[in-house]
């Protein structure tokens, strides 16, 4: 009984703080977004007009394609260009100094604020910039390449700038705890490096794989800032149609968004979660 | 008695003393205590400078807050969050919105000294007596209610201001010549295929369903009863003729901070865009070539005026009237005529302003010397004539004024379907 009482004790603080920060707020948005809103005022209501406009319009469903497009062409990216990294770090660099320093230096980037990192890009992509300066220099193109910025590629290609780093770092922290002999075994029995990589290293690695994964879904499938700033407002994800409808004090549709959203985004983490348990694998 | 209590007899005068003060307030009272007031101004970024914050300390001694937003937020802050302001600092068209949620009272103008110096484009639409009222929101149509409390506009002026106006000016489409090389008259312009992949447009939707409007007319495409105020059938082409253009590419990008369009344009990814009279100074400041050029159908029109919050009383309301007045006394005035903008009250501005200064950016003449920003920089040389000429050559061909429609929300959505698309 002592103890049953000290542990509900132990657990309360953070309960509170999860329900009072993270499920209240919840609730309010699941709530406001069956109110009804006028221009300048939201007022209490039951009423289904903000989910009809949303699943009526097709505007909103080539909205989500186009979130999920951005999420799944990154996610992709993103996982390559990660996992090639990591097992770089993890196998290739056998000083575990230089392994540190040169993870350390994955992250300089992120010493900056990631607005910033963003619009870098801007410069260097545009009609006179460095990249088509650099091109048209060595005969590549004649004519500067419209489609680097303010179109899907420069979209994509500042996503997995900004999210690479957070498939890194998972993956890397599953690779350098596998067991070597298991690898050394491998080769013992006489598996190819390739085998090694399909039948060791990446069933092992599956937990970092969907930590980064699940990072990088939920961040891209949250985003706003960056369709805005990449595709020159040309381009909308979920996250501007809801930036837009607060801006016009349009609460209710906004909150019915978010939810739909929310529904998506836990609809496809709970996908990736049925490949791998990763509280078993951890 | 001890020294450190008060008796109950000189708590009681000190409370009668400032009951009397707060309704009659004396003039003594007021020098003592206004240091202690703060105003809290929101408002569009346009006019929210620190110079202005600075000479309010020093000339009426009291503390001026001003926060940065644009025209969403700003709209959105004045609307529900009546409490986190005292002066809002608006455009019109967001008067229309926010006057209705009771947040802001209406300004006695016998308080207003220079009431009778404010252009009377904000009291009857007319530059002068024979010019005609443009179409969309124009000041004078939400510049007035019936009385105190009343949320009903009145149709002419009646003594009870909803705002008070303090700059406004005439937007057109901004352009580099240097890298367009011919004349450009029309509106239409924006549409034409030669600009393909170099044209933006602001992405703000009730200022930028104007501009659309101002192109599909100039094309011929469509003749709008009121552009300021569009049915739904004509929101529907409006937009169509739109998406069909950025399908095609015609658009570099959008934008919907001042900053974007500087950087669009002075990077030369766009040529021809929608723009703002600061934006095309700031791109001549870093060189480049750039006019605010003068279209033969009109400009599109905004203003802007400052409005005080419902829960202002007392010393804090004598405040707010006291920076009202100020603001018509003319230093501001000139300070945003430098920037580009128009004062609401000219000829008191013209006290602050220099011949020179007052002769380029008022009355179009060529400048005779060094014209500078209000921060010191060197914008134009001698010789120079502002685009577009004198003060009633482009507020005399306003085509129409920022607006809100009865179908806003109805925009609102085909809008998003434009940025989809």
């Amino acid at each position: 009984m002592r103890t049953n009482f000290r542990s509900w004790m132990l657990a309360l603080p953070l309960t509170v703080v999860l329900a009072l920060f993270l499920l209240l707020p919840m609730v309010m948005i699941f709530v406001v977004s069956f109110w009804g809103a006028t221009e300048f005022s939201i007022y209490p209501a039951f009423q289904f007009d903000n989910y009809s406009y949303l699943f009526g319009s097709s505007v909103v469903w080539s909205v989500f394609a186009s979130t999920l497009m951005y999420t799944i062409v990154t996610w992709v990216v993103t996982l390559v260009v990660g996992f090639t990294v990591a097992y770089f770090l993890a196998f290739h660099i056998r000083d575990t100094t230089t392994q540190m320093g040169l993870f350390l230096l994955c992250t300089i980037p992120f010493w900056t604020s990631n607005i910033i990192r963003m619009i870098s890009w801007v410069p260097f992509l545009g009609r006179n910039g460095l990249a088509n300066q650099a091109l048209m220099g060595m005969g590549i193109t004649d004519e500067p390449l419209e489609w680097l910025l303010f179109s899907d590629f420069s979209v994509i290609l500042a996503f997995v700038h900004l999210y690479t780093l957070f498939m890194v770092v998972p993956i890397f922290n599953t690779m350098v705890r596998i067991d070597r002999s298991l690898i050394e075994a491998a080769r013992d029995n006489g598996a190819s490096g390739f085998q090694i990589l399909t039948n060791v290293i990446i069933p092992l690695t599956k937990p970092g794989i969907m930590i980064g994964s699940i990072f990088v879904v939920a961040l891209v499938m949250g985003d706003f800032i960056t369709v805005r700033f990449m595709s020159g407002s040309q381009s909308a994800n979920v996250g501007r149609l809801i930036s837009n409808d607060i801006g016009l004090l349009q609460y209710p549709s906004a909150a019915a968004t978010s939810v739909v959203l929310l529904v998506t985004v836990m609809i496809v983490i709970s996908i990736m979660l049925r490949f791998v348990n990763i509280r078993k694998e951890l | 008695m001890k020294k450190n209590h008060y008796s109950r007899r000189s708590v009681l005068a000190g409370a009668s003393a400032a009951a009397v003060a707060s309704a009659f307030p004396a003039p003594m009272i007021w020098a003592q205590e206004i240091k202690d007031v703060t105003l809290r101004q929101i408002g569009t970024g346009v006019s929210a400078f620190n110079e202005v914050a600075a000479k309010v300390k020093e000339d009426l001694g009291f503390t001026l807050e001003m926060t940065a937003l644009d025209s969403d937020a700003a709209t959105q802050r004045a609307a529900t969050q009546a409490g986190s302001f005292d002066i809002a600092d608006i455009e019109y068209w967001i008067c229309k919105k926010v006057w209705p949620t009771g947040n802001l009272q209406a300004m006695d103008v016998s308080r207003i000294t220079n009431y009778d110096k404010i252009t009377s484009i904000f009291k009857d639409g007319k530059l002068t007596p024979d010019s005609t009222i443009a179409q969309g929101t124009a000041p004078h149509t939400v510049g007035f209610v019936e009385g105190p409390g009343s949320a009903k506009f009145a149709d002419q002026s009646s003594g009870w201001m909803t705002l008070i106006p303090t700059i406004y000016n005439a937007d057109t489409l901004g352009i580099r010549p240097d890298l367009i090389g011919r004349p450009i008259e029309s509106w239409a312009e924006l549409l034409n295929p030669e600009f393909k992949g170099r044209a933006s447009i602001l992405d703000i939707s009730s200022i930028g369903i104007m501009d659309m409007a101002m192109v599909c007319e100039a094309m011929g495409k469509i003749q709008y009863a009121d552009k300021g105020n569009m049915t739904r059938d004509e929101i529907d082409q409006t937009i169509a003729i739109f998406i069909e253009a950025k399908r095609a590419g015609q658009f570099r990008a959008f934008w919907k901070t001042f900053d974007e369009s500087v950087n669009l344009m002075s990077s030369g990814e766009v040529v021809i865009q929608s723009m703002w009279s600061p934006a095309v100074t700031a791109v001549r400041s870093r060189g480049m070539e750039c006019k605010f050029q003068p279209l033969k159908e009109g400009y599109r029109s905004w203003g802007g005026g400052i409005g005080l919050a419902t829960h202002l009383e007392g010393l804090q309301l004598d405040a707010a009237y006291e920076y009202i007045n100020w603001y018509l006394s003319g230093w501001v005035g000139g300070f945003l005529m430098r920037q580009g903008y128009y004062s609401a009250a000219p000829e008191t501005s013209k006290l602050f302003m220099t011949d020179d200064e007052w002769g380029y950016w008022f009355e179009g003449k060529p400048a005779q010397g060094d014209i500078t920003s209000p921060q010191g920089a060197v914008i134009e040389t001698a010789g120079a004539v502002r685009d577009g000429g004198s003060f009633e050559e482009r507020m005399g061909h306003v085509a129409c004024w920022n607006s809100v429609m009865d179908e806003n929300q109805y925009m609102v959505r085909k809008w998003n379907e434009f940025i989809a698309a």
